[in-house]
């Protein structure tokens, strides 16, 4: 397992305590021993792709599929063997589940006419948690009276009812439209850190893990990749599946020469220091926006060539432009004739609109690009399951 | 809709025209039969015009009848068809519920009896059942007329079939949020099935109401005929001449409930689908 201490600023007992969670269907091991420390307060996302056990991973904190072995601690209780309504957490569903004959005021009061709270009190806390998800008024209409983002928030306000400990979130926004997906995850977030719950996301998108949470697990084939901040998961991804997952990657075979550098392509290439051993096959990899066309002005001003740079500037055609509204997406061909070119190898690379307009940037140009040796990971290849 | 004209316009409306005289034709005899009097029908030519006699051929029907009066009858239906319906509906909820929701040893092996029940209908089954129901001394009871009845494998599976519909997660939500098997039938499962409720209801009132030969068996008491047999017992034995007048009357009136419910009743169904398609 990579799980890997964190700087985390939060108490040092954590407010949920997973040990070595498994959970197998049949012969198929949907989680291998997993672990993880949520504490008070946290946005955590589960991220993944699909059938990597993530939503498992939070069923079984729910107690709605009990794990096959291991335990789960909340607020210092042990409760593995618990059935989910003895447990304090709120859930919101993939398809929402609202209940289709009962208003919205109703499903919202649903859980607290179980906990055996006074008409008043129901009705008080009713209407302040349609206010809380700005949905006021709506409480007499029928869930399919209202709109997917709509339906989403009722959801999310009948889990946070019952003011649970804990709100479990599984793939909340996926079945919802971009627009209201964007904009729901700025209030669901500012709605997190105003209530201050401490909060699991199940997700397969990089995007709302990145930008909502506090810490990400990025799980994989049952097992727990990689546990960090988002700057963490991007910056410094412990494996090469983590590298690929979030974000864009270039992804090169290569073989290591020294704890710093790789031989790519016939050529030597200068990159972060790495623990893959001398002669081991390795894949190379780095963000097409850490790559640095060069060109006038596309650098600062004063910074000249070290030799290192020269080490590790590349010569390529232009061979395809793609435009994404804010940037460039630029596919970098290996000019063969040249000698500071790798053979054989294309770079995707993203480009500002400024750079493309000031180096005048076409299809087949040949232009200079520059590697960061900080910004080149070296991940031993046969390691990974991606 | 698909607006036609033409040839196949006028051939269609003429196959529909035909096949509305050929079932309403034998209804509209019956209904003058009913308003004419009995020398009138017994000598040919048959009328096909309503005769004077409605309001006396009714009244007699309704409040004399031949064996035991047509209201009578009509209510030991009425009684009969409601609780065949709903008794079906109440038990084959509980079992549907019990099998979708909650694993117990033999839950399939029970759900599989219960299906097999569909190839035993009360008309092979009848022996034993009458030996039964006259052992618990229910022959002329209306908990004879039900009970036999109230088991519905159809029911059941119809309703097996709607639970496992519905998603999973809303089980779960309700489970979640504390509501015990109770709270989630009444609450949530019922309301739900309502229109699905609505249609067997018609369905279920319809084959009680048509009940034949389980009612001939156990009934010996006049009093607690029911309509539909009770017509039969209208035909005197021997060479006696029937009273036709007053059991075509009887027949008129043993259609309208049944007609009733499935007018009433519609309006409901509709209106549960276009709920649910909201």
């Amino acid at each position: 397992m990579n799980q890997q201490p964190t700087s985390n600023p939060h108490s040092p007992t954590p407010f949920l305590q997973i040990d070595r969670l498994r959970k197998k269907f049949g012969d198929f091991v949907a989680l291998d021993d997993v672990s993880l420390d949520v504490f008070e307060g946290e946005f955590v996302c589960f991220l993944g792709p699909s059938g990597c056990g993530k939503t498992t991973f939070l069923r079984a904190i729910a107690g709605l599929d009990i794990q096959t072995a291991g335990t789960v601690h909340q607020a210092g209780k042990d409760i593995s063997a618990l059935p989910p309504s003895e447990r304090d957490f709120g859930i919101v569903f993939q398809s929402y589940a609202l209940f289709p004959n009962l208003t919205v005021a109703k499903n919202i009061a649903f859980g607290l006419e179980n906990q055996k709270l006074s008409k008043p009190d129901i009705v008080k806390r009713v209407t302040e948690l349609l206010e809380l998800v700005n949905l006021p008024d709506q409480g007499a209409k029928y869930p399919a009276q209202l709109s997917g983002g709509e339906q989403q928030r009722v959801a999310l306000s009948r889990a946070l009812a019952t003011s649970p400990g804990l709100l479990l979130l599984d793939e909340p926004l996926s079945a919802l439209d971009a627009k209201v997906r964007t904009y729901l995850r700025h209030e669901m977030k500012a709605l997190q850190r105003r209530l201050g719950v401490t909060t699991i996301m199940v997700t397969h998108d990089q995007e709302e893990a990145l930008t909502m949470a506090d810490r990400i697990v990025v799980m994989n084939h049952g097992v727990i990749e990689q546990v960090g901040t988002p700057t963490e998961i991007y910056r410094q991804p412990n494996t090469l599946f983590v590298a690929d997952f979030i974000g864009e990657m270039n992804q090169i075979t290569g073989k290591a020469i020294s704890s710093d550098r790789v031989e790519v392509a016939g050529r030597t290439v200068l990159t972060k220091p790495h623990k893959a051993a001398v002669d081991a096959t390795v894949t190379v990899t780095i963000r097409p926006e850490d790559i640095i066309p060069h060109g006038e002005d596309a650098r600062s001003p004063g910074v000249t060539d070290t030799l290192e740079q020269a080490e590790n500037e590349f010569d390529g055609t232009v061979e395809d432009m793609e435009f994404l509204g804010s940037f460039w997406r630029v596919s970098l061909k290996s000019a063969s004739v040249k000698e500071r070119t790798f053979s054989e190898v294309t770079l995707t690379v993203d480009m500002s609109i400024n750079a493309i307009r000031r180096m005048n940037i076409a299809i087949g140009q040949s232009i200079t690009v520059e590697l960061p040796a900080q910004r080149i990971l070296v991940f031993p290849q046969g390691n990974s399951n991606a | 809709m698909v607006e036609k004209k033409g040839l196949s316009y006028w051939l269609s409306h003429a196959g529909l025209i035909l096949g509305v005289i050929v079932i309403g034709f034998p209804i509209w005899l019956a209904f003058v039969a009913s308003t004419v009097t009995q020398s009138e029908i017994v000598s040919p030519p048959m009328p096909l015009l309503p005769g004077g006699e409605f309001i006396t051929n009714y009244k007699e029907a309704l409040f004399s009848g031949i064996n035991a009066p047509v209201a009578l009858m009509l209510l030991n239906s009425t009684i009969m068809a409601l609780g065949i319906a709903l008794g079906k509906i109440f038990i084959s909820l509980l079992s549907a519920f019990a099998i979708v929701y909650f694993r117990f040893p033999g839950r399939q092996l029970f759900f599989w009896m219960i299906f097999l029940t569909l190839m035993l209908p009360i008309e092979v089954r009848i022996v034993p059942s009458y030996g039964v129901v006259a052992q618990f001394g229910m022959l002329n009871s209306y908990s004879g007329l039900i009970f036999p009845l109230i088991a519905s494998a159809t029911a059941t599976f119809l309703f097996r079939q709607f639970f496992l519909t519905i998603p999973n997660e809303l089980t779960e939500a309700a489970r979640v949020d504390g509501a015990g098997p109770v709270r989630f039938f009444f609450d949530i499962i019922l309301p739900m099935s309502k229109t699905n409720i609505a249609a067997l209801f018609v369905i279920l009132f319809i084959y009680g109401w048509n009940q034949f030969l389980w009612p001939l068996l156990i009934t010996t008491d006049p009093s607690m005929n029911t309509i539909v047999m009770g017509i039969k017992q209208m035909f005197p034995s021997g060479d006696d001449n029937a009273n036709w007048p007053v059991i075509m009357a009887t027949s008129l009136l043993a259609m309208v409930p049944p007609v009733l419910i499935v007018i009433f009743m519609q309006k409901f169904f509709v209106r549960g689908l276009i709920e649910s398609e909201k």
